[in-house]
């Protein structure tokens, strides 16, 4: 009945299905070459007196424990500015913009600033936050660099989880008297929880993997500090170390050891995210 | 009722006022980004002039008698996103369509979460690997004096793009109406010719997006390519030590000083132009898809 493929059909079926099949092929034997390699080299470089001590030229040995405080502090200082920042805006674009130029302008800023690139952001940091306001270059003007680029991520996941609480829910608050705050405050912000969690969560993925927004605004210092005096002073995150240590030092043990921690941090904040993310969409699709 | 509607009015203004300011801060920023990039990028190139500066071939910025040009720059730039694009796209648009569409719903979590993975590995770690793996083997198979060359920033950019370029282009292909699909498989399509003749044009606006938004950050990677393309002010060419434009503002930015200090400033306003023009073109591209 059916007129059997002609060779060429057949010949662009099985071309195509080929192709895609390698390409997928080689796109997970990348990821799995990456994690297998980074991680047998760095494993077996990280001691506990690595983690736990800091460098000294006296001894000749390589700490990287200022380094890892480093990039903690650097994380809690950038999440505790973007967080009422980013769901801030996100709050404004859902909740209380009504005009739609306004919304578009923020819109496109927003796409423009997770387009901008790093070094860029690092240069502007430099200028602005080290040198115009006076605060030299140290982890809190490096904070300061990174809390505007990942008010794009914070503002994205917001918008979209506070677009999922359903509308009777505000109505159902405005009919019962309460004003657009409160209506805010107590039912759409608590039922948007999970996005803002996503957000942090991908923000702290992409705090730890900078670095050249870091290199200029916040040093390569590897001093031991206290939180406050920490961010008043220049150090090195993680990432940042590990290119100093690569490139500059050729202390290459020392770096695979910071690549694989960075690589097990990655993994596990991939599937964080993945968890979290998956829990909004539930809802949203609900 | 009314009273009490009243007297809550003015915290509600202010609460409103506050959100708004909350909400220009993106604006805010923009602006600041560009007007800083312009104020500190402009002296240098009036100094040495917009044509020298941007077709001159040699960048000499600590000579006795320096010269800035950065023709190099722009054109290993231009260069190594091209040859990230010629390995990148079609690795990335096959996969993509694979798991859009064709791909067993398990295959599918597993390559998909090793998409994310790669998407979240600091590019200093590709660096580290690039340096490493790469470029001794670039010096072994092509039997070149060092490998540290443009090749090899190519390859390490075109890993680095990949899950950029696979992931917008999943989302616009599983987009596609089910309808259209269903329709060609009636009309006695085959499912693969299905994919590629019915669903990739239908995507055409969205994929076309995941391209442009793979050359914006290739365009930007910096630290990466620090690594493994060896830094040397040359003119491109596939086995030499370049320099890119984002790796010539970080690798003199720490030792600067005066006009080079200056020229370093005007080399990222080029840079921050080109990611403009980039951006622009695909809020377009997004728009279209949209609009469909």
């Amino acid at each position: 009945m059916m007129k059997p493929f002609s060779k060429k059909r057949k010949l662009h079926n099985l071309l195509m299905k080929l192709l895609m099949w390698c390409s997928a092929g080689v796109t997970g034997a990348l990821t799995l070459f990456l994690i297998a390699y980074v991680l047998l080299r760095g494993i077996p470089n990280i001691s506990w007196e690595l983690l736990s001590t800091k460098p000294s030229y006296l001894a000749n040995t390589i700490g990287i424990l200022p380094d890892i405080l480093n990039t903690v502090y650097i994380v809690i200082a950038t999440l505790v500015f973007v967080l009422p920042l980013g769901v801030g805006a996100a709050i404004y674009l859902t909740e209380y913009a009504r005009n739609k130029r306004l919304v578009a302008v923020i819109e496109y800023t927003s796409e423009t600033l997770s387009g901008i690139p790093s070094i860029i952001y690092g240069l502007v940091g430099m200028l602005f936050f080290c040198q115009f306001l006076g605060l030299k270059t140290s982890l809190f003007a490096g904070a300061l660099t990174l809390v505007i680029m990942n008010l794009p991520t914070i503002m994205r996941t917001t918008q979209e989880s506070l677009k999922a609480v359903p509308q009777s829910y505000r109505e159902g608050a405005f009919a019962l008297g309460a004003g657009k705050w409160r209506v805010i405050r107590t039912v759409v912000l608590p039922g948007s929880i999970d996005g803002i969690i996503t957000g942090c969560i991908l923000s702290v993925g992409r705090i730890l993997g900078e670095s050249a927004a870091l290199l200029f605004t916040a040093g390569f210092a590897h001093a031991l500090n206290g939180f406050f005096k920490g961010l008043g002073s220049s150090g090195a995150t993680l990432t940042v170390a590990l290119y100093v240590y690569a490139k500059e030092q050729g202390e290459f043990e020392v770096a695979f050891a910071i690549a694989a921690i960075l690589m097990i941090l990655t993994l596990l904040i991939n599937l964080m995210a993945a968890f979290t993310g998956k829990r909004l969409k539930q809802r949203r699709d609900k | 009722m009314q009273t009490k509607n009243h007297k809550k009015k003015p915290l509600e203004t202010l609460v409103h006022g506050i959100f708004l300011v909350l909400g220009l801060v993106t604006v805010g920023c923009v602006l600041l980004i560009t007007v800083y990039l312009v104020i500190s990028g402009i002296p240098a190139i009036r100094e040495i002039g917009l044509v020298k500066f941007l077709f001159g071939k040699e960048w000499r910025s600590t000579a006795s008698e320096p010269s800035f040009g950065i023709l190099p720059f722009i054109l290993t730039s231009v260069y190594g996103t091209a040859g990230a694009m010629l390995l990148g796209v079609p690795v990335g648009f096959f996969t993509a369509v694979y798991l859009a569409k064709a791909a067993p719903p398990k295959v599918k979590t597993v390559v998909e979460s090793a998409v994310g993975l790669l998407a979240g590995i600091p590019s200093v770690v590709y660096g580290l690997v690039g340096m490493l793996v790469l470029v001794p083997g670039i010096r072994k198979i092509f039997n070149v004096p060092d490998g540290a060359s443009l090749l090899a920033a190519i390859i390490v950019l075109a890993v680095m793009i990949l899950p950029s370029i696979i992931k917008v282009s999943v989302t616009a292909l599983e987009a596609v109406p089910k309808e259209y699909e269903d329709a060609s498989l009636a009309l006695g399509a085959t499912p693969v010719e299905t994919y590629f003749r019915v669903s990739v044009p239908a995507a055409k606006s969205g994929i076309a997006a995941a391209v442009v938004l793979g050359v914006g950050r290739a365009i930007g990677e910096a630290m990466a390519v620090m690594m493994v393309a060896g830094n040397v002010a040359n003119m491109p060419s596939l086995f030499q030590s370049v320099r890119f434009l984002t790796t010539a503002v970080a690798s003199e930015m720490a030792y600067s000083s005066g006009l080079q200090r200056q020229a370093l400033f005007s080399i990222a306003l080029v840079l921050f132009l080109f990611i403009m023009l980039i951006n622009a073109a695909l809020n377009l591209l997004l728009k279209r898809g949209n609009a469909k």
